[in-house]
């Protein structure tokens, strides 16, 4: 240890550490699925007892994660949201909150399960059916799909007509038994029980009912247009409805 | 990512530690680092995701600063002085187990600290880092082409990449804190010199 050459000889350690964290990499990647499955239901009851909300910010840890493909999104409230439903109606009509809080509301409590793979389990969503607000406007017999616009004035959705028409699609104005607050894509969002959650628009501003489905906007950038949980976009999920 | 970066340090007292190649290769190293953790950030933590938004774009960006962030120190293979620094983070010589062993009992005096040009705690943060990064490389990958993989392996690369992520986010903020409290070998990363006292207190093997 008396001169440089001592600091080269040595033994490779800095090597095995390096192919050791690759290692300890592929084996993580290899036992993800039994890691992660223990790792949710410990901190699913971690955060549930966690009054600083840390937890939230650990992965898989708190359940929703807020994404937003508009660089910002204006703030709508009850005077001045509006919910337009036009295109292949007899009846085009908007609709202020009041008018869709008046009408019948539906609640159910199912998973909800991001495509990029977090779920939240029983998530209790209340709202119009949409099937309720298209037979209002009358469709007419062309109609094949219906297209949903946002007033974050980038995001769009869509479903074909049979698929609207299912009771599980609700335009929704509550979620976890709360008025949808503006992160969660308030006061009024759509929601796709059967869906991966990017069907379930956020800040809904616009119904159109159309010939043709047209692809969304995540749908242009590679997913699937029909998107079945556990069914679409290769994955295998549990289906939520 | 100083201005002062190429002044020429006091010739009379200081000691050569660090080539320029090797600088650059630090400084663009961490700036692509920083980018990836700023990003990751962006899409991550809910309040920042809200503030900043443009997700595709930021995607884009982190997707890129990762891919570009070993290229650094491949480039940096070419310089002399680095390959050599390589080696000298690579041996671990009995000294080193004794710094290690200091280290775990809190012992803070430098004659219990032996160490050469690097002592064992950079040593093994530098084999770790360059591990981690190539694990959030390799992960990263399998998230970005999709369809190259089965799905399982999306997700398990995402649970892999989202914890990692975490930890070295962890172990980034050591490292930036002890640069932070000693601004000797910060003025060693930035000018290339060290004084010869900081040299012989903290690195009493190092033979420059």
């Amino acid at each position: 240890m008396n001169d440089e050459s001592a600091e080269e000889r040595g033994k490779p350690i800095g090597r095995r550490v390096l192919l050791g964290t690759l290692g300890l990499g592929a084996l993580g990647v290899v036992t993800a699925p039994t890691l992660q499955r223990g790792l949710e239901s410990f901190l699913a009851s971690a955060a549930d007892t966690d009054p600083t909300g840390l937890t939230e910010l650990l992965p898989n840890g708190g359940g929703f994660r807020y994404y937003s493909v508009a660089s910002s999104v204006p703030h709508k409230n009850a005077t001045s949201y509006r919910l337009k439903i036009d295109g292949l109606v007899d009846r085009p009509r908007t609709y202020t909150l009041a008018d869709l809080r008046a009408l019948p509301q539906t609640r159910m409590v199912r998973d909800v399960q991001c495509v990029t793979g977090w779920r939240v389990p029983d998530t209790p969503f209340e709202g119009v059916r949409l099937s309720r607000l298209l037979d209002a406007a009358g469709v007419r017999q062309e109609a094949g799909a219906v297209r949903f616009t946002c007033f974050d004035g980038t995001y769009t959705e869509s479903l074909t007509l049979d698929q609207a028409r299912r009771s599980d699609v609700l335009v929704a104005l509550r979620m976890q038994d709360k008025n949808i607050g503006h992160s969660h894509g308030g006061p009024v969002r759509l929601y796709v029980a059967p869906m991966y959650f990017y069907k379930s628009a956020k800040w809904l501003s616009g119904i159109t009912v159309t010939e043709d489905v047209r692809p969304g906007y995540w749908e242009e950038r590679g997913y699937d247009v029909d998107a079945w949980v556990g069914r679409s976009n290769g994955r295998d999920d549990e289906p939520t409805s | 990512m100083s201005l002062r970066a190429d002044t020429p340090a006091p010739a009379t007292t200081g000691i050569r530690r660090f080539s320029r190649a090797e600088r650059w290769v630090h400084r663009t190293t961490a700036a692509l680092m920083g980018i990836c953790v700023l990003t990751a950030a962006c899409l991550y933590v809910p309040q920042l995701a809200e503030l900043v938004g443009r997700r595709e774009l930021v995607v884009r960006v982190h997707e890129w600063a990762g891919l570009a962030l070993p290229v650094p120190v491949l480039a940096g293979l070419v310089s002399r002085a680095f390959r050599s620094d390589l080696r000298f983070l690579n041996r671990f010589g009995p000294h080193d187990r004794r710094w290690l062993r200091a280290a775990l009992h809190r012992d803070k005096r430098p004659a219990s600290r032996p160490a050469g040009k690097f002592n064992a705690g950079q040593k093994i943060y530098a084999a770790w880092i360059a591990g981690a990064t190539l694990v959030m490389l390799g992960t990263g990958l399998l998230m970005w082409f999709t369809h190259l993989t089965p799905l399982q392996w999306r997700t398990s690369a995402t649970f892999v990449h989202d914890w990692l992520a975490l930890t070295i986010g962890i172990v980034l903020a050591g490292h930036i804190g002890m640069a932070l409290g000693d601004p000797e070998a910060r003025r060693g990363m930035r000018t290339g010199s060290v004084s010869r006292e900081w040299a012989e207190r903290e690195h009493p093997l190092w033979r420059p």
